[in-house]
């Protein structure tokens, strides 16, 4: 068996177990300062794309903002709503605040550096597995509970619908997310985190017209469709505008934390800005090369600032990077309805996940395999001509399709009566629907057809109406 | 099993067994999802321990990121509340699973005390290269047939049940476009419906915004809560209102039989008794208690004929 570089690049033998606890507590320390100073950015940048000053009294800018909220909600009465299931009530904050900060300990802020006043050299990355990146899919998962069950547990109509719609959502947008996630994994060979950064080191090189040019090493550029795909999916998966329909405050009020308050409702607020911080970690380290200095400082001095403790500074300024991108789509989209959302999951982003592995593991194994030219060529011919059957079967199909329409339409006549003698009638394809008397119920047996179709819709849209 | 693997059995197994009894004991069908996943999490975190980390990442992420989670969506989405019922269907039915049960336990015990196990190797030997490729040269190596049966079985359950659940259109369904062009058209109301709530203490659902000559609007109230009879008439907090409003004007208690606080509240009630206490005669706060109380009771009873009145 051929050996695959599957396992971690990054070497963890010189760490005690001191080392592994102080690891340990930066990330959670790191974790508490960045969400402080990402709901404050984030409040600044929304106020100023909606021409208004934003949080500014309390200290130098206003960056206490977030300190004095907390405190606030730690002081706050914590109300239990007399409906709810108050085990659950309770573990459900809970789970959502523990799983949202285990992700961030296989996330690589960088290569081995020297510990200052030790000896110890250690990698800048808590721990990392052969299968880091499903670690970090599998601890989402089982926060994606929290909500769904603070949802449930409030005994409230509101919180319910959003804790069911968020279940809704994030199944779906995780399977777009792990087919996005797939052609990394080919491309690195690996699921380890330090391995994929290790991977991003370059591109290779390419001969053009003489010059010999260094090619892209971020996966962002190598795989962009990818790259794409994820970024939509991360959006939907930490249920951030525009697809925060779980806690979309024109229908549900507050979603699934409507009847939270207090520390409760802190932990849910907390663990929401660090799943997004976690998720735009996990953009950084697999699509824009990680805690790697971006191209024209990655040349200087013949990689000085790729080494030390210099790709911490990196790593973090691109994680900040994607968290303004998501700030920037709060202040920009409007929010998509919820039938819109989910086609837009089923029916394009997962579809297109697939065609997009189908297409890499393809060139990857002409790349990788033993081809010789001639095979090439077959291969590209049988692609061309698998393509091209699909084609003409599709469109073939379809005059197949209109040519049985106006057949039937010659045995069973263009009009059919929907109700006809009072029970529903399917029209046969190719058929129009007649407006016809309806059904025969009470009170309505005077309502044309189309009509009580066109009502019943309305109806689900206007459930707040008289 | 090494140390650090037996602390780790001992932690997960309790928690495991509790969960595992909770799933047979939970009355709501949403805790016993609850313990199942549990004890989905427990055997995953039990995987990494055996150096199967990709397995053990496989069972958190498909089992209980997915699959019980599309359980819990289910029972969620039947009935918050909704228990198991507890009358028998088919008669004689415990009594056999009962019985299948104990068989079933007998054969299991009766096996596995029979089984001598070799020493372990180790699966990091096994793995050789490395967890994930071992795993996936297996999968599609030597059980690739049955690993592809299976995919067929999956993708033939989810066809069927997309078929079972297919309904067909028997109009074509309309557009966005088409409904708001028909709201215009044929609407009574063009504009966003009225919202409930007429005052800043009771700006609730069940009150229906007043219109400006003073009737209710019941464009502001949903459907369901008119159905269910569960509407607050607003001359109620009208009432409510004008005692506050009383209370301000002549806080001594000094009140008129003409503008008399009615369907005053408990706290108003109590309210009243104490700044009456404080300040004036006893004997004057008794006569007003009960010329309110009479009052009060003549307005309630009007206000049970408007409200027979609407619902008819």
């Amino acid at each position: 068996m051929r050996h695959l570089a599957e396992n971690p690049a990054a070497d963890f033998s010189q760490d005690t177990i001191w080392v592994v606890l102080g690891k340990a507590l930066f990330v959670f320390v790191f974790l508490l300062v960045a969400t402080i100073l990402a709901i404050w950015g984030e409040r600044r940048i929304v106020a100023r794309m909606q021409s208004r000053p934003g949080p500014n009294r309390t200290g130098p800018f206003g960056l206490f903002q977030s300190v004095a909220d907390g405190v606030k909600l730690l002081l706050k009465e914590d109300i239990i709503p007399k409906a709810s299931d108050r085990i659950v009530f309770f573990g459900a904050p809970v789970v959502s605040a523990i799983t949202c900060f285990l992700a961030f300990t296989v996330i690589p802020f960088g290569p081995a550096a020297k510990i200052p006043f030790t000896n110890i050299t250690t990698p800048l990355q808590m721990t990392d597995l052969p299968v880091a990146v499903l670690f970090v899919l599998a601890v989402a998962a089982v926060g994606v509970y929290g909500i769904v069950l603070g949802g449930w547990s409030s005994g409230s109509t509101y919180p319910l619908l959003g804790g069911l719609r968020s279940s809704a959502q994030v199944i779906s947008y995780e399977i777009a997310m792990g087919l996005a996630l797939i052609s990394v994994f080919l491309y690195a060979g690996s699921m380890s985190t330090s391995s994929i950064v290790a991977a991003q080191a370059s591109g290779g090189r390419a001969t053009l017209f003489g010059t010999t040019v260094d090619l892209p090493s971020w996966y962002a550029l190598q795989l962009p469709v990818a790259f794409v795909i994820y970024c939509i999916a991360m959006v939907g998966e930490t249920n951030r505008a525009p697809f925060d329909l779980p806690e979309a405050e024109g229908e549900l009020v507050g979603g699934f934390h409507t009847e939270y308050s207090g520390a409760k409702f802190m932990m849910f607020f907390l663990a929401e800005y660090i799943n997004l911080l976690t998720v735009s970690g996990i953009a950084t380290t697999l699509f824009l090369g990680g805690w790697r200095a971006p191209w024209p400082l990655s040349a200087i001095g013949d990689g000085v600032l790729n080494t030390g403790w210099w790709p911490m500074l990196w790593f973090i300024l691109k994680v900040f990077c994607f968290f303004f991108v998501f700030v920037w789509l709060r202040g920009t989209l409007p929010r998509l309805r919820y039938d819109q959302f989910m086609r837009f999951g089923w029916k394009f982003l997962i579809p297109a996940g697939l065609v997009w592995i189908m297409a890499v593991s393809f060139i990857r194994a002409l790349r990788t395999q033993q081809v010789t030219d001639g095979q090439r060529y077959l291969l590209l011919a049988g692609l061309v001509v698998v393509l091209g059957i699909a084609f003409t079967g599709y469109l073939l199909q379809g005059r197949a399709e209109e040519q049985a329409d106006e057949a039937r339409r010659l045995v069973y006549g263009p009009e059919l009566d929907p109700f006809e003698g009072g029970y529903p009638v399917p029209p046969m394809p190719g058929q129009t629907v007649r407006r016809s008397a309806g059904p025969v119920l009470a009170g309505r047996a005077t309502v044309p057809a189309r009509d009580v179709e066109a009502e019943a819709t309305s109806d689900d849209e206007e459930v707040h109406g008289g | 099993m090494s140390v650090g693997e037996g602390i780790l059995f001992w932690v997960l197994a309790p928690i495991m067994i509790v969960g595992a009894m909770g799933l047979l004991f939970a009355k709501k069908a949403v805790h016993a999802a609850l313990a199942m996943a549990i004890v989905m999490v427990g055997l995953g975190v039990t995987y990494f321990g055996q150096e199967a980390p990709f397995l053990g990442g496989v069972q958190i992420f498909v089992y209980t990121g997915a699959v019980m989670m599309l359980f819990v969506f289910v029972i969620m989405l039947v009935g918050v509340d909704s228990a198991d019922s507890l009358i028998e269907t088919i008669k004689g039915q415990r009594v056999v699973a009962a019985l299948l049960g104990l068989g079933t336990a007998a054969l299991l015990i009766g096996v596995i005390s029979q089984v001598t196990l070799g020493a372990p190797r180790g699966l990091g030997e096994v793995s050789g290269s490395g967890n994930v490729s071992a795993i996936a040269a297996e999968i599609f190596g030597g059980y690739v047939w049955a690993f592809e049966v299976t995919g067929a079985l999956l993708i033939t359950a989810a066809l069927g049940a997309m078929v079972l659940a297919h309904r067909e259109r028997l109009v074509p369904r309309p557009t966005q476009r088409e409904l708001s062009v028909k709201r215009i058209r044929e609407g009574a109301v063009k504009a966003p419906l009225p919202a409930p709530g007429v005052f800043a203490r009771n700006n609730a659902v069940d009150v229906p915004a007043l219109l400006p000559d003073g009737t209710p609007s019941e464009l502001s109230i949903s459907r369901v809560l008119t159905a269910r009879g569960q509407v607050t008439s607003a001359s109620d907090r009208f009432d409510e209102t004008r005692s506050v409003d009383a209370e301000l004007r002549s806080p001594l208690g000094e009140v008129t039989a003409g503008d008399t606080p009615a369907g005053v509240t408990p706290a108003g009630d109590s309210l009243t008794d104490e700044t009456s206490t404080d300040e004036t005669s006893t004997d004057e706060t008794v006569t007003d208690e009960t010329v309110t109380d009479g009052t009060a009771a003549a307005d309630r009873t009007d206000r049970e004929a408007d409200r027979e009145g609407e619902q008819a």
